[in-house]
C-alpha cells in the first residue's frame, strides 16, 4: 500500500528473522497497548499517482485569483523569475539535501551560502549576514530579540505605517519575550514622524519603503538613538537603487526577500534576510557559512559560528531558528547572479518608472488622488471616496488589488494600494486606468 | 572551491530583460538624492552558461537524498517522491497571491484547510495551525500556547518553568527559552528513558509543563509515557510533544492519545517533503481540548463548502506567520498523505522500524550500543572504543570514502561519541547491508590502519576542514571592491 517502500516479502522475512522477531508488530510491543488501542484511522483510502494528481491539479486550479493581473503588493511582489533559478534549483543535489552538517558532503550548499551572504551585504551595506530566516516578518522579530539582547530595554519603536501583518508576528514575539512595542506615526507626506526616544528603548523599526510604499528618509535616525539599535526592515529590489541602510547607521537590516527570484506561493515559502555589523556576529541568529581550508591547504566553506547556535548552546542560543529558507535563499543567489548589477538596477527602474507612469495616470483621474505627498518607489495608495468600488471595478476587469482593508490596521480608510512591477505591461495599465475611468 | 564572483567579466548578463522608456540617468535623477545609491551593489556579472556550469558544478559537490544514503538521526532523510515537486509548482499555488480575498483563493484554503483535518486526525487533537514554518518553529508556537494558557490561568510569573529530559533536542531548550521559560534538565534513568522519581522531584506549582520527544533521541519509546502525562497533568502543568521522531509509530499510535497537549510535525521529514539543504520545510503544531482558544489567527474555516479566514479569537497568540505558512511544502506533504492513505502510513512506520532494528543488529557485535533496547526507527551507537585515540568524527568522515553520508554524530549528548543512525523505510535491503558492511570494515581500518579514518575522507571534493580557522580569521563573505 506504500509504493515508497522497496521491501518484498522476502525482505521483510529475511530482516525479521535477522532481528529475531516473528512479525512486524512485535517490533511495536514497547509501545503502551492502551495507547495502541486508542489508535484510530484518518480514514483514509491509499490513492494512485494519476488520482493524486488530479486532486491536486483541482485544488490549484480552483482559485479565481490566480488568473487575474495582479497589481499586488504588501510584502510580496510579482516580479519576473527567470527560469535558469527553477532549473538550477530542480538539482536534487541542492534540494534532497540535509542542512550541511557534514561540510565534506556540502560543498556546493557551503558555497552559493558564502555566495548569498556576500550579495546580501553589498544589497543592505552591512558586513555580516546570515544564510536565511523563514521570511521577513519572522526576521524582524528575531531582529527586535537581538536588540534586546544586545542594548537592553524592553520598549520597541514600530510605525504605524508597517504592513500589518508583518507587526502581527514582531507582537507576537515581543510578548513572547516580554517586550512592548509602541507606535510611531507618520506625517501627511507618509514618512515616519519620530518623536521623543521612550527611555528604554531597545528598538527603532524603519520599514524602507514603508507599507505605504513611501520611501523614507534614514538620515540622523541612528543618532537620535544612542544605544539603541536602528533596524532597517527593507525590500531587496529597491536597494538596487537606493543608498544602503547600512550607510545611514543600520545596526540590523532585515527583509522579505521573496522578490528575488521566489514566487508569492500563497504566502509561503518564503525567504527572510538578516544582515548585521560584525561587532554583533555573535549575536546574531541562524547559519552562518565561512571559508576557511582543508587538511591540503584546498578552499572550502563550513557552517560556523555555530557556538550561537540551540545545537550547542541550547536555552543560551541566540534563537531557536534551525531549518530555514535555504532553497529560497538558493533561489535569491542564482538571480542575482544571472540579473548581475545591470539586471538588478533595470528591475528596479522598470517597476519604478512603470508605477509612476500609472500613479500618474491616476491621479489626473477626476475623483481620484495620491493619499501621501512623500516620494514611493514601486507601490502607492490612491486616495478616492469608495475604494471598495474602485476595487469592485478592477476587479470586474480582470485586475486584483489588495482588498482596501489591508490598509485599514495602518489607518487609512479611503484607499487602496497599488503595486507595478516590471511585468506590468503598458496594455495593463491601460486597462487599468480604463477600469476606473468606467 | 571558486564562487559565482570568479567567473563572468564586467557587463556580461544571463537574462533579456526589457527596455526603459526613459533613459537610466534620467530616471536615477528622480529618486532624491539623499536616498540615491552612490555605489554598487556588487554583483556577479556571468554569461548564462557560466552561470548554468558554476551552479551545476556547485550540486555535484552536494550530497542529497537522491545521491545516496543518508542516515541522519532524527531528521528522517526518506526519498522525496517527484510527484510532488511538479505538484507544488503549479501555478495556481505559487502565483496566488495570500492577500487576495477568500473568495478568490479557495482552491488554497481548501489545501490548507484539508490538510489541518488529516494531520488532527493523524495526532488525535483536535486542534491545528499550519502557520509554523519549520519544526523549531513549530516549537516556539507551541511554547508561546503554554504561556498564553498560563497568562490566562493568572500564573504568568508562577509557572515559569519547562522539564526537558537531558536528551532533548536543542531547539527545546532553545524555544522554551524564547518564549520566557526557564528550563529544568532531567536526567535519564538507566534504560534511556525519563528517570520517573526525577520527574516525580521536579514537579511542582512552578512548572507549566514539559517538552517530551517520542521516541526520545535514543529510539526508544518511552514506556511510561501515560505515567509522565498523567504526573505532568496532576500537577497542573502540559505535555509538548516533539514530533520530530513521528516517523517511529505514524498510522499506529497517536501523541493525543498519550496525554500531549502540544504537538509539531515535521512535513519535511515525516511526510517526504524535500529538506532543500535547510529548508524550508514546515511544522504544523496540534494542540488539545485546553489550548483551542490561544491558536493563532487568521485560522482557515469551511461553511457550506466554501473556506473563509476566522479572527475571532479573543485569546489568540496572535500570528507566528505573516501569511498561512509554507502552503507549497504543505502542498507536497499533502499529496504524500493522499498517495499513501492510513495503510500506507502504517507501512511507514512498520518499514522505519524494521530497517532501524536490523541495521542495529548488524552493527550491534562490533559497536557498542550504550542503551540496548527495542529501536524505533533510529538507534545510537557509541564510537568510543574502535582503537587508540579513533573518534566519531573519524568513522563519520570515513564514511564519506564508501560512498554514504555520515549519521548525526555526537548527539544525543547522553551517549559519549554518539552515531545515531536513522536509515528510514525507503532504503532496500541491499543498501541496508552495504552500510552496514563499511561501518563494519571501518571498524577493522580502526585496529589495522587508523590512519585511514584519521585522515578521512580521501574521496570528496575537498578533504577534512579547518572548522577552527573559520572562527579564528572569520570570513564570512567576499569583501565588497574586490568582488569579481
Amino acid at each position: 500500500m506504500n509504493p515508497y517502500l522497496p521491501h518484498t516479502a522476502d525482505d521483510v522475512q529475511a530482516m525479521l528473522d535477522a532481528i529475531g522477531v516473528a512479525d512486524v508488530e512485535a517490533l511495536f510491543r514497547d509501545v503502551p497497548p492502551a495507547v495502541r488501542e486508542r489508535y484510530r484511522p484518518v480514514g483514509l483510502p491509499p490513492r494512485d499517482e494519476l488520482a493524486v494528481q488530479r486532486r491536486l491539479i483541482d485544488l490549484a486550479e480552483r482559485s479565481t485569483g490566480r488568473r487575474l493581473i495582479p497589481f499586488l503588493g504588501g510584502g510580496l511582489y510579482d516580479h519576473y523569475i527567470p527560469p535558469v533559478v527553477g532549473h538550477v534549483l530542480s538539482r536534487s543535489e541542492f534540494s534532497t539535501a540535509y542542512t550541511p552538517y557534514q561540510a565534506e558532503l556540502s560543498q556546493g550548499t557551503l558555497t552559493w551560502m558564502f555566495e548569498y551572504q556576500t550579495m546580501i551585504c553589498e544589497l543592505t551595506g552591512m558586513e555580516v549576514a546570515n544564510a536565511s530566516m523563514y521570511d521577513g516578518a519572522t526576521a524582524l522579530a528575531e531582529a527586535v530579540l537581538m536588540a534586546h539582547r544586545t542594548a537592553g530595554g524592553k520598549v520597541v519603536l514600530v510605525p504605524r505605517s508597517l504592513l500589518p501583518h508583518v507587526r502581527d508576528v514582531v507582537s507576537t514575539y515581543a510578548w513572547g519575550a516580554g517586550l512592548s512595542l509602541h507606535e510611531v506615526p507618520y506625517g501627511a507626506d507618509g514618512r515616519l514622524a519620530l518623536g521623543r526616544i521612550p527611555d528604554g528603548t531597545c528598538a527603532l523599526v524603519v520599514s524602507q519603503p514603508n507599507g505605504f510604499g513611501i520611501l523614507e528618509d534614514l538620515t540622523g535616525l541612528k543618532d537620535c538613538l544612542g544605544k539603541a539599535f536602528l533596524i532597517v526592515y527593507a525590500n531587496p529590489i529597491p536597494l538596487a537603487v537606493l543608498e544602503p541602510p547600512g550607510s545611514f547607521g543600520a545596526d540590523v537590516v532585515v527583509g522579505e526577500g521573496q522578490p528575488l527570484g521566489n514566487p508569492v506561493s500563497f504566502g509561503g515559502p518564503l525567504l527572510g534576510f538578516l544582515a548585521t555589523r560584525m561587532a554583533y556576529l555573535r549575536r546574531m541568529p541562524g547559519r552562518i557559512s565561512g571559508r576557511t581550508q582543508d587538511r591540503e591547504g584546498k578552499v572550502g566553506y563550513v557552517m560556523t559560528f555555530q557556538t550561537r547556535e540551540q545545537h550547542i548552546r541550547r536555552e543560551g542560543a541566540t534563537s531557536n531558528i534551525c531549518t530555514n529558507s535555504a532553497l529560497c535563499a538558493l533561489a535569491a543567489t542564482v538571480y542575482l547572479a544571472a540579473l548581475g548589477p545591470a539586471g538588478l538596477r533595470r528591475v528596479a527602474l522598470l517597476a519604478y518608472e512603470r508605477a509612476h507612469a500609472l500613479a500618474d495616470r491616476i491621479a489626473a483621474l477626476p475623483g481620484y488622488g495620491m493619499e501621501f505627498s512623500g516620494p514611493f518607489f514601486h507601490e502607492f495608495v490612491v486616495r478616492c471616496v469608495d475604494p471598495h468600488r474602485a476595487v469592485a471595478k478592477l476587479r470586474r476587469a480582470g485586475i486584483a488589488v489588495l482588498p482596501p482593508d489591508a490598509l485599514v490596521p495602518m489607518g487609512v480608510r479611503d484607499g487602496f494600494l497599488v503595486a507595478v512591477t516590471e511585468k506590468r505591461t503598458g496594455e495593463e495599465l491601460d486597462r487599468f486606468v480604463t477600469a476606473l475611468e468606467g | 572551491m571558486s564562487t559565482i564572483y570568479d567567473r563572468g567579466a564586467p557587463g556580461r548578463r544571463a537574462v533579456a530583460l526589457p527596455e526603459l522608456g526613459q533613459g537610466e540617468e534620467e530616471l536615477l535623477a528622480r529618486i532624491p538624492p539623499s536616498l540615491r545609491r552612490r555605489e554598487g551593489p556588487h554583483l556577479p556579472e556571468v554569461s548564462q552558461p557560466e552561470l548554468v556550469r558554476h551552479y551545476t558544478a556547485l550540486s555535484r559537490m552536494n550530497y542529497g537524498v537522491d545521491t545516496g544514503f543518508y542516515p541522519l538521526g532524527s531528521c528522517t532523510m526518506k526519498h522525496n517522491p517527484k510527484l510532488h515537486e511538479d505538484l507544488a509548482r503549479h501555478p495556481g499555488f505559487t502565483e496566488l497571491h495570500p492577500l487576495l480575498p477568500a473568495e478568490e483563493c479557495q482552491g488554497a484554503l481548501a489545501l490548507l484547510w484539508e490538510m489541518g483535518e488529516y494531520l488532527k486526525g493523524i495526532a488525535g487533537m483536535p486542534g491545528i495551525t499550519l502557520q509554523p514554518a519549520a519544526g523549531a518553529h513549530g516549537e516556539l508556537t507551541g511554547m508561546l500556547l503554554l504561556r498564553r494558557w498560563v497568562e490566562d490561568r493568572g500564573e504568568l510569573g508562577v509557572r515559569t518553568k519547562i522539564l526537558l529530559p537531558d536528551s532533548a533536542h536543542g531547539t527545546n531548550p532553545a524555544s522554551a527559552a524564547m518564549a520566557g521559560f526557564s528550563v529544568v534538565s532531567l536526567p535519564s534513568d538507566r534504560r534511556g528513558m525519563v528517570d520517573l522519581e526525577a520527574l516525580k522531584g521536579a514537579l511542582g506549582p512552578d512548572v507549566a509543563g514539559i517538552m517530551l520527544t517520542v521516541p526520545n533521541t535514543l529510539g526508544i519509546f518511552e514506556e511510561d509515557i501515560l505515567t509522565i502525562t498523567d504526573l505532568v497533568h496532576g500537577a497542573g502543568g502540559l505535555c509538548y510533544f516533539d514530533g520530530a521522531n513521528l516517523n517511529a509509530y505514524l498510522g499506529r499510535a497517536r501523541p493525543g492519545d498519550m496525554g500531549a497537549d502540544i504537538f509539531h510535525f515535521n512535513l519535511h521529514k515525516t511526510f517526504s517533503t524535500p529538506h532543500g539543504g535547510g529548508g524550508p520545510g514546515a511544522g504544523p503544531v496540534t494542540v488539545s481540548e485546553a489550548l483551542l482558544p490561544y491558536l493563532p489567527v487568521p485560522d482557515i474555516g469551511r461553511e457550506d463548502g466554501k473556506y473563509r479566514l476566522v479572527w475571532d479569537r479573543p485569546k489568540s497568540i496572535g500570528r507566528v506567520h505573516p501569511y498561512f505558512g509554507n502552503t507549497l511544502v504543505i502542498a507536497k506533504a499533502l499529496a504524500y498523505i493522499l498517495t499513501l492513505g492510513d495503510e500506507g502510513l502504517r507501512d511507514a512506520s512498520a518499514g522505519a522500524v524494521l530497517a532501524a532494528n536490523y541495521l542495529k543488529g548488524k552493527l550491534k557485535g562490533t559497536y557498542r550500543v550504550p542503551y540496548d533496547r527495542l529501536a524505533k526507527h533510529e538507534f545510537v551507537l557509541s564510537g568510543e572504543g574502535l582503537g587508540d585515540g579513533i573518534r566519531t568524527l573519524d568513522i563519520a568522515k570515513r564514511l564519506m570514502d564508501y560512498g554514504f553520508h555520515p549519521p548525526t554524530v555526537y548527539f544525543p549528548l547522553i551517549v559519549r561519541e554518539a552515531l545515531m543512525i536513522e536509515p528510514t523505510e525507503t532504503e532496500p535491503r541491499e543498501v541496508l547491508d552495504a552500510f552496514a558492511e563499511a561501518m563494519l570494515r571501518i571498524a577493522a581500518e580502526a585496529r589495522e590502519h587508523p590512519e585511514l579514518l584519521r585522515e578521512a575522507p580521501h574521496a570528496t571534493p575537498v578533504r577534512r576542514l579547518d572548522e577552527a580557522r573559520a572562527v579564528r580569521e572569520p570570513w564570512l563573505r567576499l569583501a565588497g571592491g574586490c568582488v569579481g
